[in-house]
């Protein structure tokens, strides 16, 4: 019931607010009260019609945009672990290297993305890279945090049962900071995709961002509308594969 | 395997929690350490077992005076049980053979074989939220037991359960360390626990802790507890006991 509930809820507000904007924009309330033309006002059912007339050209430029994402996160991912990881083991390493990962954080993607693009063109690299600098700090932060929170009395109790400071990191120290580490992956997947947008904007030949700015050129107002579901399906999808995955590997909580 | 202390002192900076203490157990005997809370128990019990060094004095264990030889030689059971939630009650019981490089499968046989010894038998897969507070202690013990050390350190093992359980436990373990010939050091807050459990009683007094009595256990490791603890030679000791602990927390 209360699953029930937790599903059927938001789905009927989600359904009431497209109802409500399909009477508003079809009898052209919406485009009067703005003083618009109707046609920049696109109804809901317009949009849907966009989505399946234009899926080859939406669908092309979704998987440029969908690919920038996944790579940059899962290379993002992979250093974040890396850097936490390596930066547990060594002190001294911490202490060097912990201030520039700051620095590098506070970099803004607004102005690292059009030099690189400059630097290496409109492809899908420049994208993956900014993504990947935007989706390490989240990891490797929360990561290390996760690492040093381990108790220090297990830590000696593993001591005394003959653990390997590699035994203690796999048994105790990892297990320990995986709540943490999906903290930091849910900002990550958050952050990720208007990341990737604004590389998209900064220049590329494809992409949901380069098809929206074109569509806004040419005022294809449903087709802007279309791609910013499927930018919100992305995202959700996103979301909450890394919520599902929390919960395969984190049964002991 | 013995274990002799001379002139141990420890210092947390300022802070003096050990003073000149000399302590003894012979091989297979089980000594317990009473005294009163911040007294420096649990900070002898670490240097004993190579997790801390004296600021004063030596410790040997089985002939190793280094941290690395009586870490060897000594497993530890702590206040808390610190069972890893992530695993099992068997992959908890069997850790220290899998940190040994023991396969899974070795090192679940290895430990599982002792499960229906303590009583722990159905229980093997079972996560530790899911186990009561007696049978975490029991995971927690057969854990420090399948180390294989030679010396068994037990800080204050059942301080966590509830006046009942601990009876119970106290039982349980004294049939368990009849069973096990190993050195035994116990800490504990509880006369008549270290009374019942221990060959040998060591008073200790308030910070810094050095030793203000020694006592010989009356009936050590009985079959009956309740039948032990309130024989008239066992009340005598605690008496005595108890008298030296109150002048030592002056």
């Amino acid at each position: 019931m209360r699953t029930a509930l937790r599903i059927l809820l938001p789905a009927a507000l989600i359904a009431a607010l497209i109802g409500l904007w399909q009477v508003a924009a079809s009898t052209g309330a919406v485009a009067e009260a703005l003083n618009l033309e109707p046609f920049l006002v696109p109804s809901p059912a317009e949009v849907g019609d966009a989505l399946w007339n234009n899926r080859a050209v939406l669908w092309e430029n979704a998987w440029v945009t969908l690919r920038e994402i996944l790579i940059g996160l899962l290379a993002g991912t992979a250093v974040g672990i890396a850097l936490a990881v390596a930066m547990r083991f060594s002190r001294l390493l911490r202490d060097a290297v912990f201030p520039l990962t700051v620095a590098v954080q506070a970099v803004p993607v607004v102005v690292i993305a059009p030099i690189l693009v400059v630097w290496f063109g409109y492809g899908i690299w420049v994208k993956v890279i900014v993504v990947a600098l935007a989706v390490f700090f989240p990891i490797t932060v929360n990561l290390l945090d996760g690492l040093r929170s381990v108790d220090p009395e297990a830590v000696k109790m593993m001591r005394t049962l003959d653990a390997s400071r590699w035994a203690i990191f796999r048994r105790v120290e990892a297990p320990t900071a995986l709540p943490s580490f999906f903290s930091g992956a849910k900002v990550a997947v958050a952050v990720a995709p208007i990341v990737a947008l604004f590389a998209e904007l900064a220049g590329s030949n494809a992409g949901l961002m380069r098809l929206i700015v074109q569509d806004n050129a040419n005022l294809q107002i449903a087709e802007m509308f279309a791609a910013t579901v499927i930018l919100i399906v992305i995202g959700v999808l996103l979301v909450g594969l890394t919520a599902l995955a929390q919960r395969l590997v984190i049964t002991w909580r | 395997m013995s274990v002799a202390a001379r002139g141990l002192s420890h210092s947390y900076g300022e802070l003096r929690s050990l003073e000149r203490v000399d302590l003894a157990a012979a091989d297979g005997e089980v000594v317990a350490l009473v005294g009163p809370s911040g007294c420096g128990k649990s900070t002898l019990l670490e240097i004993a077992c190579g997790l801390r060094e004296p600021t004063d004095g030596a410790i040997e264990v089985g002939g190793a005076t280094d941290a690395a030889g009586r870490l060897a030689r000594c497993a530890y059971m702590p206040q808390r049980d610190l069972l890893l939630p992530w695993f099992s009650a068997l992959d908890n019981a069997a850790l220290a053979l899998r940190n040994r490089g023991a396969g899974r499968a070795e090192a679940r046989a290895g430990a599982g074989a002792l499960f229906e010894r303590f009583g722990l038998a159905g229980f093997e897969a079972a996560r530790p939220a899911e186990l009561s507070g007696g049978m975490r202690q029991r995971v927690a013990f057969l854990r420090t037991l399948v180390a294989g050390k030679p010396v068994l350190a037990l800080d204050e093992p059942f301080a966590s359960l509830d006046a009942i359980s601990r009876a119970e436990m106290q039982g349980w373990l004294a049939g368990a360390l009849r069973a096990e010939a190993r050195t035994v050091l116990l800490v504990s807050h509880d006369i008549e626990e270290a009374l019942y459990l221990a060959d040998r009683v060591v008073v200790l007094s308030a910070r810094p802790g050095r030793i203000v009595a020694e006592l010989g256990a009356p009936h050590p490791r009985a079959e009956d507890r309740d039948h032990a603890v309130t024989d008239p030679a066992f009340v005598a000791v605690r008496e005595r006991a108890l008298m030296a602990l109150k002048e030592g927390a002056r």
